[in-house]
C-alpha cells in the first residue's frame, strides 16, 4: 500500500510511460488493464476469423453436393473453425478480456497477484495461435478430425494433428496461468474490508471459473500427449487393434471439455449479473444465490461429460448417471435466470445497448439452455446426437450465450476502457441486425436437425435444402451486424465523445475511478462498503 | 501483505518421518509378495496413501498451514478419485 | 504528458506465492492423474497380464529409487529448516545431496529403461505390436508414465539449482525464503507422484 501523503496525478493507463515505447510498451506490459486489451484484440481477430470460416462453410451448405468446396477443405474447416473458436476465443474469451481489465479494480487491487505470469499467459497465448496457423500450413494439410479429435481417426488420419493438439496444449497452458493468478488474486488480494460476500458477482463468476480452468484443462493436456504418443508410437490407449478403447479417449477429452463449457459461460453470467441491475437501477435478486450458483455449476459440472457420449457404447448405468447430474447442472443456471428477471421487476430501466444486449442473451441462453435439456435426457438425445440440432444448441448457448454477453461486457465497460463513448443509435440497429441474423442462422438448425440432417457433413438431401438456405442467409446478416458493431465500438474507443466516470449510474467500484483508469487503478485507498453494490 | 515465517521442522522430526516412510515401503513390498488376490491393490494403495499423508502434512508442511489450503489439497485428491469412480459406472458394467 | 514515475511498490507477499505454488501442484497432480486413470481402467481389463509384465520390471531397482526419492524428500525438507535456522552451510549441503539423489534415481531409470529398449520393448518397436495386449498397454504406461516422471524430475531439478545459486548468493535466506520452500513443494511433488508409481508399476506380481 503507498503510504505517500501527496496526491498522485491522473495519468490514464494507457498514457503511462513506463520502460518501453510504443508497440514494446504493449508487448511487455505487465498491467492487468493493457493485458486485457491485448487479449481483446487477439480474441476479436480470431473470432472474425473463425466466423468468415463458417460463412465459408454456410456458403458450401447453400446447396446439396459439392458448392465450393471439396469434402476434405470442409472438413479441415469446420475442424479449424472448432479449434479457432474454441480455444482461442470463447474459452479464453471474457476471463482474458474483461477478468484481466476488471478483476482487480472490482476487489480494490492495483494488479493482479502475478502480473509477470499475467504477461507470459498471453505470449503463450500467442505462441499456442501461432502453432494452431502453422497446423494449416504444414505439409500434410490441415487437421480434419474436428476440434474434438476423436480416436481412431485422429491417430489414423494423415493431417497435421500432431501440430493442433501440440497448439491446443500451449494454449491449455495460458488457460492455467490465468485461473491461477486469478485465484491468487481473490484470496490475497482483496482490498481490507472486503471479504468473500462483500465482493461483486463478476469476481465470484471468475473465482469458479478459474478453479475449473486450473483443474481440468491438465486433463486435456495428458489427453493430447497421450494423442499424440498415440500417433508416433502406437501406444495403443484408444486403438482396440492393441487392446485400448476409443472410448477412453472420448471420456478423458469430455472430462475436460464439457468444464470448459462453463469456462467460456460462468464469467459470461457473472457479466449479465453486474448489467441487469445497473440498467434497472436496483441491486441484484439473491446475491448469495447467485454467488454460490457460480460455484455450483463448476462443482457439478465436473460430473457430467458422459451426456456427450449417450450413443458411442457406454454402459447404461453410465448414461443414466450422466443424465441424471445433467439435470441437476441446469439448477443454478436456471436461478440465475429466475434471479436476473426477478431483478428486473419493478425497477428504473433504462433501455441501453447493454441492456439490450443482456436481453437478447437472456433469451438465447433460454433457448440454450432448454435444448440442452432435450440433450440431456438420453431417450430423446438418441434421436438428435450428431445432428445440426446439437450445432445449434451449443451455438445458442456459447454464441447466443457468451458471445452476446460479451458483446453486452464490451458495450457496458468500453467507456471505463477508452474514456470514450460510442453511438446508440447505431450499437442499437447492429444488435437488431445480429439478433435477427442470428436466430435465422441457427433455428432452422434445430429443425433440420429433429429431421435427421447431420452434422460435419457437407452434403444432405435436398428435402433439408429451404432450410439450410435461410440458414446461410442469416449468417449473412449476422456477419454485416458483427461488422457494424465492431464499426461503431473502435469508432467510439477512438474519436467517440469523451465518456464519464459513471455514464450508467452503476454502483460498482470501477465507476468510482476515472474513464478511463490510472495505471494503479486506485489514486487513493478505496473504501470497501459491506454491500458490494453500494458505491455510489 | 502476508510474509509469516513458516514454522521450523527440526531435522529430528524430519528423520522420524522418513523413518516411518521406509518402514512403509517396507511393508508395501513384503505385503504385496504374498498372494492376497484382489486385496493386492487396496492395501498396495492404503498404504501409498498414509505415505503420501505424511509426506503432505509432514514434509510439505501442511499440518502447520492454513485450513483453507488443507481443504483445497483435500478437494483436489476427491475430485480425482470421483472421476476416477465415475469413469468406472461406464467400464464397469458394459 | 506527465513524466511524473509512479512509484510501483515492491510487492512482496508470500503467502500468494506459496499459494500460486500450491495451485500449480494441484494442475501436475491432475496431470498425472490422467494416466492414472488409464492405467486404472486397463488394469482393469487386463490383469493377468498387467501382473505378468510387471515381473519384467526390478523390484530391487524400483525399491532403490523409492528409498532414494523419499530421503531426498527429506534432505530438501531440511534444507528448509537449515534456512529458517540462518544455516546457509547447511543449506547448501542439503539441496547438493537432494541434487545427488534426483540425478542417481534418473542414472537408475536410464539402466532400468536401456534393459528393456535392449530387449526392444518400448513404444514404437517392432515387437511390441507382437505382444499380448495387455503387455503393450502395460509397458506403453510404464514408459508415458516413468517417461513423464523422470522429466519432472529434471524440471524439479532445474529448480532446485537455481534455489542452489540463491542460497549461495544470500537472495534465500532467513527472511525471503518462500522460493526454495516452492522449489521444495516441487520436489515433493515430484516424491509423492512416484509414491504411487512405485507400488502400481513394480509391485502387482
Amino acid at each position: 500500500m503507498s503510504n505517500s501523503t501527496e496526491k498522485i496525478e491522473y495519468v490514464s493507463y494507457l498514457d503511462h510511460q513506463g520502460k518501453y515505447k510504443g508497440l514494446l510498451s504493449w508487448i511487455m506490459a505487465t498491467d492487468h488493464k493493457r493485458i486485457g486489451l491485448l487479449y481483446m484484440y487477439s480474441i476479436m481477430t480470431f473470432f472474425f476469423i473463425g466466423a468468415f470460416l463458417g460463412l465459408l462453410m454456410k456458403i458450401e451448405m447453400i446447396a446439396p453436393g459439392e458448392t465450393i468446396m471439396k469434402p476434405q477443405t470442409y472438413n479441415g474447416l469446420f475442424t479449424l473453425h472448432g479449434i479457432l473458436m474454441i480455444f482461442m476465443v470463447v474459452i479464453p474469451g471474457l476471463s482474458a478480456v474483461f477478468g484481466n481489465f476488471f478483476l482487480p479494480i472490482l476487489i480494490g487491487a492495483k494488479d493482479v497477484a502475478f502480473p509477470k505470469l499475467n504477461r507470459l499467459s498471453w505470449w503463450i497465448f500467442v505462441t499456442g495461435s501461432i502453432m494452431a496457423v502453422a497446423s494449416q500450413l504444414l505439409k500434410d494439410g490441415p487437421p480434419d478430425t474436428g476440434w474434438t479429435f476423436y480416436a481412431p481417426y485422429s491417430s489414423t488420419t494423415g493431417t497435421n494433428v500432431i501440430m493442433a493438439t501440440a497448439a491446443a496444449f500451449v494454449l491449455g497452458f495460458s488457460s492455467i496461468l490465468t485461473g491461477l493468478n486469478f485465484i491468487v488474486t481473490i484470496h490475497q488480494m482483496r482490498a481490507p474490508g472486503m471479504r468473500f460476500f462483500n465482493m461483486p458477482l463478476f469476481p465470484w463468476a471468475l473465482y469458479a471459473t478459474a478453479w475449473i480452468q486450473l483443474l481440468a484443462t491438465p486433463i486435456i493436456g495428458i489427453t493430447l500427449l497421450m494423442l499424440i504418443a498415440e500417433r508416433l508410437f502406437g501406444i495403443g490407449f484408444f486403438d482396440p487393434a492393441l487392446g485400448g478403447d476409443p472410448l477412453l479417449f472420448q471420456h478423458l477429452f469430455w472430462i475436460y471439455s464439457h468444464p470448459a463449457v462453463y469456462v467460456m459461460i460462468l464469467p459470461a453470467m457473472g457479466v449479465i449479473t453486474e448489467i441487469i441491475p445497473t440498467f434497472c437501477q436496483r441491486q441484484i435478486y439473491g446475491y448469495k444465490a447467485v454467488a454460490i450458483s457460480s460455484l455450483a455449476i463448476a462443482g457439478v459440472g465436473f460430473l457430467v461429460w458422459g451426456h456427450h457420449m449417450y450413443t458411442s457404447g457406454m454402459s447404461d448405468q453410465a448414461r443414466w448417471f450422466f443424465s441424471l447430474l445433467t439435470f441437476i447442472v441446469a439448477v443454478p443456471s436456471a436461478i440465475k435466470v429466475f434471479n436476473w428477471i426477478t431483478t428486473m421487476y419493478k425497477g428504473s430501466i433504462d433501455v441501453k445497448p447493454p441492456f439490450l444486449y443482456a436481453l437478447a442473451f437472456i433469451f438465447l441462453f433460454i433457448i440454450g439452455g432448454t435444448t440442452g435439456l432435450l440433450l440431456g435426457s438420453v431417450a430423446t438425445n438418441v434421436q438428435v446426437h450428431d445432428t445440426s440440432f446439437v450445432v445449434a444448441h451449443f451455438h445458442y448457448i456459447i454464441f447466443g450465450g457468451m458471445g452476446f454477453a460479451f458483446f453486452a461486457a464490451i458495450h457496458y465497460w468500453l467507456p471505463k476502457m477508452y474514456g470514450r463513448m460510442y453511438n446508440f443509435k447505431t450499437a442499437n440497429i447492429a444488435l437488431v441486425i445480429n439478433f435477427i441474423g442470428f436466430n435465422l442462422l441457427y433455428f432452422p438448425q434445430f429443425i433440420i436437425g429433429i429431421q435427421g440432417m447431420p452434422r460435419r457433413y457437407f452434403d444432405y438431401p435436398p428435402q433439408f435444402q429451404p432450410m439450410q438456405i435461410i440458414s446461410s442467409v442469416g449468417g449473412f446478416i449476422l456477419i454485416f451486424g458483427l461488422i457494424l458493431m465492431v464499426y461503431n465500438l473502435v469508432q467510439g474507443a477512438r474519436k467517440g465523445e469523451p465518456a464519464p466516470a459513471n455514464p450508467w449510474r452503476g454502483s460498482t467500484l470501477e465507476w468510482q475511478i476515472p474513464s478511463p483508469p490510472s495505471l494503479e487503478n486506485f489514486d487513493e485507498e478505496p473504501v470497501i462498503k459491506e454491500n458490494p453494490y453500494d458505491y455510489k | 501483505m502476508a510474509n509469516n515465517k513458516t514454522h521450523t521442522i527440526e531435522y529430528l522430526t524430519l528423520s522420524k518421518v522418513l523413518l516411518v516412510l521406509l518402514f512403509l515401503t517396507f511393508l508395501t513390498i513384503s505385503v504385496t509378495s504374498f498372494h492376497l488376490g484382489p486385496f493386492t491393490v487396496s492395501i498396495a494403495l492404503l498404504i501409498a496413501g498414509l505415505k503420501s499423508f505424511l509426506v503432505l502434512s509432514n514434509f510439505m508442511h501442511l499440518k502447520y498451514e492454513s485450513l483453507l489450503l488443507r481443504i483445497l489439497v483435500a478437494m483436489v485428491f476427491v475430485l480425482f478419485v470421483v472421476i476416477v469412480l465415475i469413469t468406472f459406472i461406464d467400464y464397469a458394467y458394459r | 504528458m506527465s513524466e511524473k514515475a509512479i512509484h510501483v511498490e515492491e510487492h512482496r507477499d508470500d503467502e500468494a506465492s506459496k499459494l500460486g505454488m500450491w495451485l500449480f501442484i494441484f494442475t501436475e497432480l491432475l496431470l498425472f492423474g490422467g494416466l492414472f486413470l488409464v492405467y486404472s481402467i486397463f488394469r482393469a481389463q487386463y490383469p493377468t497380464a498387467f501382473h505378468q509384465s510387471s515381473l519384467e520390471l526390478s523390484v530391487t531397482i524400483g525399491a532403490i529409487n523409492t528409498v532414494i526419492l523419499l530421503f531426498s524428500s527429506m534432505t530438501i525438507a531440511m534444507a528448509l529448516t537449515a534456512i529458517q535456522k540462518n544455516d546457509q552451510k547447511r543449506a547448501l549441503m542439503f539441496i547438493g545431496i537432494t541434487l545427488f539423489c534426483a540425478a542417481v534415481f534418473l542414472v537408475n531409470k536410464y539402466f532400468e529403461w536401456g534393459h528393456k529398449i535392449e530387449h526392444g520393448l518400448y513404444p514404437g518397436s517392432a515387437l511390441m505390436p507382437l505382444l499380448d495386449r495387455g503387455h503393450l498397454l502395460y509397458f506403453s504406461l510404464y514408459f508415458f508414465m516413468t517417461g513423464l516422471h523422470a522429466l519432472h524430475i529434471i524440471i524439479g531439478m532445474t529448480l532446485l539449482i537455481v534455489c542452489l545459486f540463491k542460497v549461495k548468493s544470500k537472495n534465500i535466506n532467513d527472511h525471503d525464503y518462500v522460493l526454495l520452500e516452492n522449489g521444495a513443494l516441487y520436489w515433493h511433488l515430484v516424491d509423492l507422484i512416484w509414491i504411487f508409481l512405485f507400488p502400481l508399476m513394480y509391485l502387482i506380481s
